[in-house]
């Protein structure tokens, strides 16, 4: 007798044990037979739709494909046989009907899975004599063009475009040889322009407004780096050719996104040669920033800062949420250490330290850690969300979230003022007052009273449009949140995604509410950008060192003192409200701003600005760099090696892929900056830096193997209370739609050009 | 607001929970609203999707499908004639250029009063009585150009 749950079958004479329920060109793959097939694709539905993958299956009268077959008992399959050839000869030949033969000019060339399986299995030679049928190509948006004749008809992109994306802006026209892949919106598409569609295209029918016809792909080197947008933490896989990024993609499914990558991931790297972007450090020298050279420009701030030091000035910080690690844990100590000020913070989007002050007063810190993992979202059995709107703010998450709920049979509960779009794939969605998340988490946790709330139409049959017209405004009703409690309290296990409407007493109850559930309750607490959670966790906060232990505990102090030998500060300095209000009155000597533009966010008065010394290192002009005394041109990610850790607290590693002439990394300039005020931080290598965050902050003591081999880890930060001023004002998340991402998105053409742009601003998606 | 008459609006309704996957009630639903309005206008189009909640991609597919659903407007009578092989064996051919020429629509598809338009189609299901021509649903057989004269003149003087 078979076991339950597995099949015994032969492949081409080796017997094979898979799962039940397997599909026949899977087992193939798991004995490493190749099956060659074009309109199969993993975890999208099953097409049959290109006949490559026929298989003889005995007992069976004719040729099979193995895309669609099950595996069964007792299954006798043969790959290698005289038929099979023959029918993938004659597949591919016409496949090629109407295909043109234009590989040497055609984008895919090099990496076509067609110019592959014809070169492997095909004959070389066809006999149609008649002309093939030529169509013009077609700009759908600046981003996607799409070749008639090369495409052979998959359908892989508009089930990926449907089911994975949940957008269904392709579809398939026509009838047989007229065939056409069709847009949404007639001769353009109206869609999430995210690119997954050229990404998923076999052949070169869909190529990319960004790269095509720009190199081939021989001639670009291929870099792993982690996006530098939003906080999911997305490998994007550059192409670089002449220290110049040329393509974003995943195709190579690495990193904690698999294939997935949004607008921003694919395209958004062209902001690194944005004509605006810095080129030589300025100074202000007669009221204008004037370009000067590196040492004069590094060599001025450290005059100026020890003359401020000696007049017993005060000197603020803001830090980056872009920077990597090791550069923001090299800035705190610049500035507890250097500086000798615990006035640094950072762009907050996210109350961490609440919500690791309130896991730590539960039984929550067992075995597992209580943070969930990105891909943890594709198997949850159950997901909680309350605010943000990942379909528009957290893409993977978002993409993730509709795996489980397609794949996995995640049960989705949303709890949001607005009817976001995840409303499709929820099992139940409560629309409550705008501001009356915390409220009704609190009703939840059993804290409160009924807070008036409206169940929402749930689920795919809902209208499917592109883009979603604003529903009418929710009418709350009193006791609607009482099925949701009930339904919700039924799970195990369950994953909550937070946004920023929570904050402060609001987490402590969500804690409270994820304790009541049976199982393990995991977070994630949505922060707006690639190292926002890393700046966090390197103690960018005024009361706080890296590892959220209090900048007042002297044990905590102490062992950061014995490591640097030196003195720091034990007060709570200034938050980043505080320090420019301080700058409005005149009482801030200096402020260093590394990949911020915290004037965006609190404007001050620029004739005060003139009476305190601002030192602005970024890639652009901002607000803020502009009324700069010194700016330095920094470096982007892209440039960069070193860890960032995303918005559920995973440490990746990303790698250097380009390079900027006449820009220092920020870690480059800390450490130049650190060493002409007197103190050596030794070199700037992001390595040893990030040997030191291991060995010292709290929950980075991740596995570096782990890291090099491409994979994440979780950083767990938890141990006891953190005691943290909690600043509910202080967390703005920027509610970044796919087509921004705070100041950095506005440098990128490509996600600036798109028509959606005009559509979706700022909190505003739906 | 519908764009169909209330009577159809109503049966639309009902068509829409007649089966079990909603969206199998699209061609019948496209056949009623193409009858009634002559063709798919985009408006139609919309409203059809809205119903079914599916997109109006979706809806423009099926209809891409079918060669009888049309996104383009025809004249109040529709003269279908068949050139398929019993048909064209029986002078099919002759009679479609017979009636085009008749109707003055040697260069155009539709007359510029909007009275007839004219398309060459496939098997209408009439080869024992070939050639045959179809007037919206109403079929002409054993036809000859004289007799076809006959038939497109009774058409207009019923416009």
């Amino acid at each position: 007798m078979p076991e339950n749950n597995s099949v015994h079958l032969t492949i081409d004479g080796r017997a094979i044990t898979v799962p039940a329920g397997t599909l026949l060109i899977e087992a193939c793959r798991a004995v490493n037979i190749e099956v060659p097939c074009f309109c199969y694709y993993p975890n999208l539905s099953v097409q049959a739709a290109c006949r490559m993958c026929l298989v003889e299956i005995e007992k069976m009268p004719k040729l099979q494909t193995a895309c669609t077959v099950p595996v069964a008992e007792g299954m006798v399959v043969r790959t290698d046989t005289p038929t099979v050839h023959k029918a993938r000869k004659t597949t591919n030949e016409f496949l090629l009907t109407n295909h043109p033969l234009d590989c040497p000019v055609c984008d895919k060339g090099g990496e076509c899975e067609l110019q592959d399986m014809t070169l492997t299995y095909g004959t070389g030679t066809g006999r149609f004599d008649e002309p093939k049928r030529h169509r013009d190509e077609q700009q759908w948006s600046p981003v996607v063009f799409y070749d008639r004749p090369r495409c052979i008809l998959c359908y892989r992109c508009v089930r990926v475009c449907g089911e994975g994306m949940d957008v269904w802006a392709l579809g398939v026209g026509n009838r047989a040889i007229l065939s056409t892949i069709l847009p949404n919106a007639g001769d353009h598409l109206e869609c999430e322009e995210c690119g997954m569609c050229i990404d998923i295209c076999p052949v070169g029918a869909l190529t990319s407004g960004a790269y095509r016809y720009k190199t081939r792909p021989w001639e670009m080197k291929h870099v792993g780096a982690i996006c530098t947008f939003c906080g999911d933490g997305c490998r994007t896989t550059l192409g670089v050719r002449n220290d110049r990024i040329i393509r974003g993609d995943n195709r190579d499914a690495s990193g904690i996104n698999g294939e997935f990558l949004c607008i921003k991931g694919r395209y958004g790297f062209d902001f690194t040669q944005h004509a605006e972007r810095l080129k030589t450090p300025l100074a202000r020298i007669d009221g204008e920033l004037k370009p000067v050279s590196w040492a004069q420009a590094l060599e001025t701030v450290a005059r100026r800062w020890r003359a401020i030091q000696q007049q017993g000035g005060r000197f603020g910080v803001i830090g980056s949420t872009r920077a990597l690690n090791e550069e923001s844990y090299q800035l705190q100590r610049l500035a507890r250490q250097v500086l000798g000020t615990n006035n640094i913070d950072h762009h907050r989007s996210a109350d961490l330290p609440t919500l690791y002050d309130a896991l730590a007063g539960t039984s929550a810190t067992g075995s597992a850690p209580p943070l969930a993992a990105a891909a943890s979202l594709k198997t949850a059995s159950a997901v909680l969300l309350v605010g943000g709107d990942p379909t528009y703010e957290h893409p993977l998450l978002a993409w993730n979230v509709r795996w489980g709920y397609r794949l996995s049979g995640t049960r989705l509960y949303v709890l949001h003022h607005r009817e976001i779009k995840l409303r499709r794939q929820a099992h139940r969605m409560a629309v409550v007052a705008e501001g009356a998340e915390g409220a009704a988490v609190r009703y939840l946790a059993g804290q409160g009273g009924a807070v008036a709330a409206r169940l929402s139409a749930v689920g795919p049959a809902e209208e499917k449009r592109y883009p979603q017209l604003p529903p009418p405004d929710p009418q709350p009703i009193s006791g609607g949140l009482e099925e949701f409690k009930a339904e919700l309290e039924k799970e195990s296990n369950v994953v909550i995604i937070f946004g920023s409407e929570l904050r402060g007493d609001d987490i402590r109850a969500l804690v409270a509410l994820g304790g009541r559930l049976a199982g393990q309750t995991r977070y994630i607490g949505l922060a707006d950008h690639s190292n926002s959670h890393g700046a966090a966790d390197m103690g960018l906060y005024p009361d706080l060192l890296p590892g959220y232990e209090s900048v007042s505990d002297a044990a905590a102090r102490g062992r950061f003192e014995a490591l640097w030998g030196a003195r720091l500060p034990a007060e709570a300095g200034l938050n980043q409200r505080e320090m420019a209000e301080a700058l409005d009155r005149g009482e801030l000597a200096a402020l260093y701003v590394v990949g911020a533009n915290p004037l965006r966010l609190d404007p001050v008065n620029p004739a005060n600005l003139r009476r305190s010394f601002l030192v602005v290192q970024d890639l652009f002009l901002t607000e803020t760099a502009k009324e700069a005394d010194i700016v330095l041109p920094a470096l982007a990610a892209y440039e960069k090696t070193g860890t960032l850790t995303n918005t559920c607290g995973e440490v990746q590693a990303t790698r250097r892929a380009a390079a900027w002439p006449g820009g220092k990394s920020d870690l480059e300039i800390i450490h130049a900056l650190a060493r002409l005020m007197g103190v050596d931080f030794g070199r700037p290598d992001p390595d040893r830096v990030f040997a030191e965050i291991r060995a010292h902050v709290k929950g980075y003591n991740v596995s570096v193997v782990q890291l090099a081999a491409g994979r994440s880890a979780l950083a767990v930060p938890l141990n006891g209370a953190v005691p943290h001023r909690s600043a509910p004002h202080l967390i703005r998340s920027n509610h970044d739609t796919l087509f921004s991402d705070g100041t950095l998105g506005r440098y990128s053409h490509a996600i600036n050009e798109v028509m959606e742009k005009r559509l979706l601003l700022p909190g505003q998606a739906r | 607001m519908s764009v169909f008459s209330p009577t159809l609006d109503a049966k639309l309704t009902r068509l829409a929970e007649a089966y079990p996957q909603r969206r199998s009630a699209l061609v019948p639903m496209l056949l009623y609203a193409q009858d009634e309005l002559g063709w798919l206008t985009p408006e139609a189009i919309r409203e059809i999707a809205e119903r079914l909640g599916e997109t109006e991609l979706a809806v423009r597919e099926t209809i891409s499908y079918y060669s009888m659903l049309r996104t383009h407007p025809v004249g109040r009578y529709h003269v279908q004639v068949c050139t398929n092989i019993s048909c064209l064996l029986r002078g099919g051919e002759e009679l479609l250029q017979h009636c085009r020429k008749r109707l003055g629509l040697e260069q155009r598809d539709v007359t510029p009063d909007g009275v007839f338009s004219i398309e060459e189609v496939e098997c209408i299901g009439a080869c024992s009585w070939a050639p045959a021509l179809q007037v919206n649903y109403d079929f002409h057989q054993n036809l000859d150009p004289a007799r076809a004269d006959q038939v497109l003149a009774e058409y207009r003087q019923k416009a």
